[in-house]
């Protein structure tokens, strides 16, 4: 087992470098530069240009300037952003609770409907409930999500004002600092009351949002997952030994169908950074996703290198841990590779 | 509308004449998949014919009637079925237009993809080795960053345009194909039929392209059909953050990202190109499903 | 969100106390900013966010006065003007206090110390702060100021003196810029003792009517009420920036009464907001100019014929009614009609395609014609949409045969390559600093038409050039009012460009809002605001 692991993470070190380098050097292919882009429509002398690129060494060699970087991570410094001044790791730690806020609740979202749903669906195959969600998973599953979130803040915000339109508190009648940077638990541990609702409220909307996709990708796993163990043996056999249909869904055949689910669970985490992006972008959600948009548009090269390579870092660690999980799960896997 | 989506299912199928015959037996028995087929042939039929189809030019600007709505909605006209944008252009025809860019982009992904990510799986399973860890290295290396990530990243490179929109999305959607073909080729290379064509002089190419590959097609044809619809939806998202097609080009996405501000005041400008992504990304995605249960059982799931 | 830990704690206690239920009684005013400052030391920023979140905070030497472009007394209680122009002497305002902030307490009033302080940062380049917070100063390289100043002398603690290398009519205008603040001397050594200088640019002290009290970056900045403000004082007690990027939750949260004041809100909501009887939207029309320039050193734009026929072609009417979209109205000259010297016998030329293609082939045009027409990736105050303006150029060139590529870029990369001469044809505009016709004209002069000048229409006129020139050295306003005149009627003949619009800049705010002037310089200035 722990042979396993280890090779697994030593296999995932020369990806870790590559997308260093990658990113590194995609990065300043991009046209354009971090001096000119925050000029207005006066623009900028070249001997000024010239000074402020050599203050932040975009002057000197580009391979250079690569060695600096890497040597630089391997102490553990990201750099310092060139529009904000702030280090680049600060930056993105202060941002992503809001992200990982927004992405646990769409998840608690999509598992919490997609799979009891799913299970129920697979029970009644055949029947309403069961054709009725399908349908409507296969239409999440299609959902171009810039789209919907448009769509539910025109009707659910503008024209029923149920929810926000935007950011995760309501700032002028809340007002704390941040401990922990899940504005929920702050929004508790501030005392302020009905901060957390506020909190909350302004949560729901991005987290359906993010939540469609998964939660329909979900609903279709667990039931075709279920209808699968439902048609093995042993549980057709527990079945006729006349255990309790309770029994023989929740311990056996629940349990077997959730394996491939939870690997699905863990595997979405990519797809949801990719959501995140999109889902921020339209609700103002100060997370990492918005950030990194923004940073292309600025060409804070070190901001940018930074944040993909620490978003990818935590999927591939995330990917990683599943698969190990999976592996002890299911040790046929581990030689299967 | 998918309410009998993936309800039909399939038993025991009599003996089959043909493959094909099969194949269509099975798959028809799927009516959400049929509805599906009907549904994307009007869609790649109105594209096709977009010159006699569209009521007019999807560039043409009527500037006397700019920000119609539909006309069953109050100040609509029949005139401009589905209303017009911010500059007059009529929103129907700029959507069957649109239909166009958004198949041939789903088109085209699927096609590259799947060239490249043949030859790199085959190569990489056949070869083996340092060729086979390095093709799954660089593979792996994609994967790890959140696929839409990569696309803005490799269009900012690139520049925006609708060529580069291919390209970043087919880089994006390129491991999926390349590990499949990778892992049905790994499947099927110590097969007794392999062995025999090998034992009988059949080499290089030969048996890559002859004697494996048509056997690894199911799930490969699965994928391409599930690939299109999402390669759509993932230039659809290029062009809402307005790195796709460039203007006046009557793309989806940036269609929508275009008419943004107006969802306050003039909402089924905004609403409608969404919804036309939707019904094409549903249509593909039924007919995929049907596609999958016809052609390769064991990943049936329902 | 620790992003603003740092900052944000330094006002913490304070704004703890604020938020709790004092705040009740408390006069409240939420403004619902576009954006964050990048930081609250005006000499180091360009954009109008985040000068607008140093605003409350500093004064200057001189300044506007509120709603206008005059200059008034500020920190400066009076100045004189020798003779030739070239010595300015200050006398400065006694009494004035600095702002007292969590880990800085003033123990001195307002002095001379603070005035070279804060030009001698942007200045020399030897100064303790010079290269704190990046150290770059636009605005000052910008206004030619080192180039303009001999030296700046304090001859006692209320007297500053300022000599220049030769006389300049617009400078006391920009001593009235944002870039001009005065800072703390004071505050600046303490924290340079401690270490944290760059502390200085994000938690400012001033000496406005506002002081800082706490900013969260993408959330809220605070500030409240200066009791011992020396000027107009603020009529609320609290002032809070609520940072909402987007048009639509601005409007909202309007709506809702969780904000009293809202900037540039979507022109398409701004029939709604005119029928909500909660809201009232004043307007004023800009300081700007959103133009189409023609490259002059580029066939055919090099014969004049074809640059009127191009101004013929393109139906500007619709241009500001959908795209402007009543936050616009259509410039026939380079300077706003709010500019003194403004032309108003200039005439347009009338939208004629028919004449155009006419006049095209005439000027043997073979058509159809390719072009290139740029437009900005961005959106600028004097222009909401470019994007859709080229497209509506590009619907209207088809039409007199002259089919348009639509080009653009990242906007630092557009800019220059536009200023190298790259387009054919391009947009592009301009927002005035400090309301001298010459900050507009130099825009077309021939010291600015060179590879990498800001004069993209490349277009250098010898005619128009010598008034340009003669202009600027000259003080007599009636003189240089007559040559400005002169150069707008020439500009419409030769036609170097096509100006498109003067953008209307509006603002929308709760009914009990009162006593807010609108800057024609689109700022943002709150002392003097009221909420019922």
């Amino acid at each position: 087992m722990f042979k396993f692991l280890l090779r697994r993470a030593a296999l995932t070190l020369p990806t870790f470098f590559a997308l260093m380098f990658v990113t590194f050097f995609a990065i300043r292919l991009v046209p354009g530069d971090p001096v000119e882009v925050r000029t207005g429509e006066r623009g900028i002398s070249p001997e000024r240009l010239a000074q402020f690129r050599h203050e932040l060494g975009l002057d000197r060699p580009i391979w250079q300037q690569f060695l600096d970087y890497v040597w630089n991570l391997l102490h553990g410094d990201f750099g310092t952003s060139i529009v904000t001044n702030e280090r680049v790791l600060t930056e993105f730690f202060a941002l992503f609770p809001a992200t990982l806020e927004l992405s646990f609740f769409a998840m608690v979202f999509a598992i919490g409907i997609g799979i009891p749903a799913g299970v129920i669906a697979a029970l009644k195959r055949g029947s309403i409930f069961d054709q009725t969600l399908m349908g409507l998973s296969l239409t999440g599953f299609s959902m171009p999500i810039f789209w919907w979130g448009l769509l539910l803040i025109m009707l659910v915000s503008e024209r029923l004002g149920l929810t926000p339109v935007s950011g995760r508190i309501d700032l002028i009648k809340y007002y704390f600092e941040p401990v922990t940077g899940f504005m929920l638990i702050d929004a508790l541990l501030s005392d302020q009351k009905g901060a957390f609702w506020s909190a909350l409220h302004h949560l729901v909307l991005p987290a359906i949002v993010l939540g469609t996709v998964p939660l329909a990708t979900l609903a279709r796993m667990t039931r075709s997952s279920m209808l699968e163990v439902l048609s093995e043996d042993y549980v057709r056999t527990a079945r006729a030994k006349g255990l309790s249909p309770f029994r023989v869904i929740g311990l056996h055949a629940l349990r077997n169908a959730l394996i491939p689910v939870v690997t699905i669970v863990g595997l979405q985490v990519g797809s949801l950074m990719a959501g995140a992006v999109l889902t921020e972008t339209i609700f103002s959600w100060p997370g990492v996703g918005k950030w990194l948009i923004e940073s292309i548009g600025r060409r804070d090269y070190p901001a940018l290198q930074g944040g993909i390579l620490l978003i990818s870092s935590i999927v591939i660690l995330v990917n990683l841990t599943v698969d190990v999980l999976y592996g002890s799960i299911n040790p046929r896997i581990r030689h299967g590779r | 509308m998918a309410a009998d989506a993936a309800v039909a299912e399939v038993h025991a199928v009599p003996a089959p004449p043909g493959p094909l015959r099969a194949f269509w037996a099975s798959f028809s028995e799927n009516k959400g998949a049929v509805f599906g087929l009907v549904l994307l042939s009007i869609i790649v039929l109105v594209a096709i014919f977009a010159e006699f189809v569209a009521p007019y030019s999807p560039i043409e600007q009527f500037r006397e009637f700019s920000k119609l709505p539909p006309f069953w909605v109050e100040g609509g006209t029949t005139k401009f079925w589905l209303g017009t944008d911010a500059l007059g252009r009529d929103t129907l025809s700029r959507l069957i237009y649109g239909a166009r860019i958004s198949l041939f982009i789903g088109l085209a992904v699927m096609v590259v993809s799947i060239a490249i990510g043949v030859s790199l799986g085959l190569v990489a399973a056949f070869a083996g080795g340092v060729v086979d860890v390095v093709i799954m290295r660089v593979m792996d290396l994609i994967i790890s960053v959140p696929g839409l990530v990569l696309a803005i990243l490799i269009v900012a490179v690139l520049g925006p345009s609708l060529a580069n929109t291919i390209v970043a999305v087919t880089i994006v959607f390129l491991p999926r194909y390349v590990r499949l073909v990778r892992a049905s080729a790994m499947g099927e290379i110590n097969k007794e039929y392999v062995t025999a064509a090998r034992v009988a002089g059949v080499k290089g190419l030969r048996l890559m392209l002859r004697t494996v590959l048509p056997n690894c097609l199911a799930p490969l044809i699965v994928q391409a059909a599930l690939g299109v619809s999402e390669a759509i939806l993932e230039a659809a998202a290029l062009g809402f953050l307005g790195l796709g097609a460039q203007p006046p080009i009557p793309e989806w996405g940036s269609m929508l990202a275009d008419s943004r501000e107006f969802i306050r005041s003039n909402p089924w400008i905004v609403t409608l190109p969404g919804l036309a992504i939707l019904v094409t990304v549903i249509s593909i995605n039924l007919m995929g499903d049907g596609l999958r249960d016809a052609l390769d059982p064991k990943l049936k799931r329902s | 969100m620790s992003i603003g830990l740092k900052r944000g704690l330094v006002g913490a206690a304070l704004a703890t106390l604020l938020m709790g239920t004092t705040a009740v009684s408390a006069k409240t005013l939420v403004y619902c900013s576009e954006g964050s400052p990048e930081n609250f030391t005006p000499a180091l920023n360009t954009t109008g966010t985040s000068f607008d979140a140093a605003r409350p905070i500093y004064n200057q030497l001189v300044e506007f006065e509120r709603g206008s472009t005059k200059v008034g007394p500020g920190l400066a209680e009076s100045w004189t003007v020798s003779e030739d122009g070239t010595v300015i002497t200050f006398k400065l305002r006694k009494g004035v206090k600095w702002h007292t902030v969590t880990g800085f307490k003033p123990t001195r009033e307002f002095n001379a110390d603070d005035v070279l302080w804060s030009f001698n940062r942007q200045w020399k380049p030897d100064h303790p702060f010079a290269k704190v917070s990046g150290g770059k100063y636009d605005y000052f390289a910008d206004m030619d100021m080192p180039k303009l100043l001999k030296s700046l002398e304090k001859k006692d603690d209320y007297t500053v003196v300022m000599t220049l290398n030769q006389p300049n009519a617009p400078i006391l205008a920009n001593l009235a810029m944002d870039f001009a603040s005065i800072q703390s001397a004071e505050y600046a050594e303490q924290l340079l003792k401690s270490g944290k200088p760059e502390t200085f640019d994000q938690v400012p002290v001033g000496t406005g009517p506002f002081s800082f009290v706490a900013y969260q970056k993408d959330a809220v900045i605070r500030y409240k009420k200066n009791p011992d403000f020396w000027g107009e004082k603020a009529m609320v007690d609290d002032l809070v920036y609520a940072i909402t990027p987007d048009p639509t939750a601005r409007y909202s949260k309007l709506k809702a009464n969780e904000c009293q004041f809202v900037p540039y809100p979507r022109p398409a909501d701004l029939a709604e907001m005119q029928k909500d009887p909660n809201i009232q939207v004043i307007n004023q029309p800009g300081l700007n100019i959103a133009y189409w320039a023609f490259n002059n050193t580029k066939p055919p734009f090099d014969k004049k014929e074809v640059r009127q026929a191009f101004n013929m072609a393109i139906d500007k009417a619709s241009i500001i009614k959908d795209v402007y979209q009543g936050t616009g109205q259509a410039a026939k000259n380079l300077i706003p009609p709010t500019l003194w010297s403004y032309n108003d016998s200039v005439k347009d030329y009338p939208y004629d395609a028919a004449k155009a293609k006419e006049m095209l082939e005439k000027a043997g045009v073979k058509l159809p014609l390719e072009i290139d027409l740029w437009y900005m990736p961005v959106q600028r105050p004097y222009n909401p949409n470019a994007k859709r303006i080229a497209e509506m150029m590009q619907a209207d060139l088809a039409k007199v045969g002259v089919n348009a590529k639509l080009v653009t870029y990242e906007w630092g990369e557009y800019r220059k390559r536009a200023q190298q001469g790259e387009p054919m044809t391009v947009q592009l505009g301009w927002t005035g600093d400090n309301g001298d016709p010459d900050n507009f004209f130099f825009l077309r002069g021939c010291s600015a038409a060179g590879a990498g000048g800001q004069n993209l229409t490349k277009w250098c006129n010898k005619e128009f050039d010598d008034r340009l020139k003669k202009a600027a050295s000259t003080a007599d306003v009636k003189e240089r009012t007559k040559l400005y005149e002169e150069m707008q009627v020439i500009m419409k003949e030769e036609a170097p460009d096509m100006t498109i619009a003067h953008s209307i800049v509006y603002e929308v705010m709760r009914k009990g809002v009162t006593g807010y002037k609108q800057s024609p310089f689109g700022g943002h200035k709150f002392n003097g605001v009221d909420v019922q």
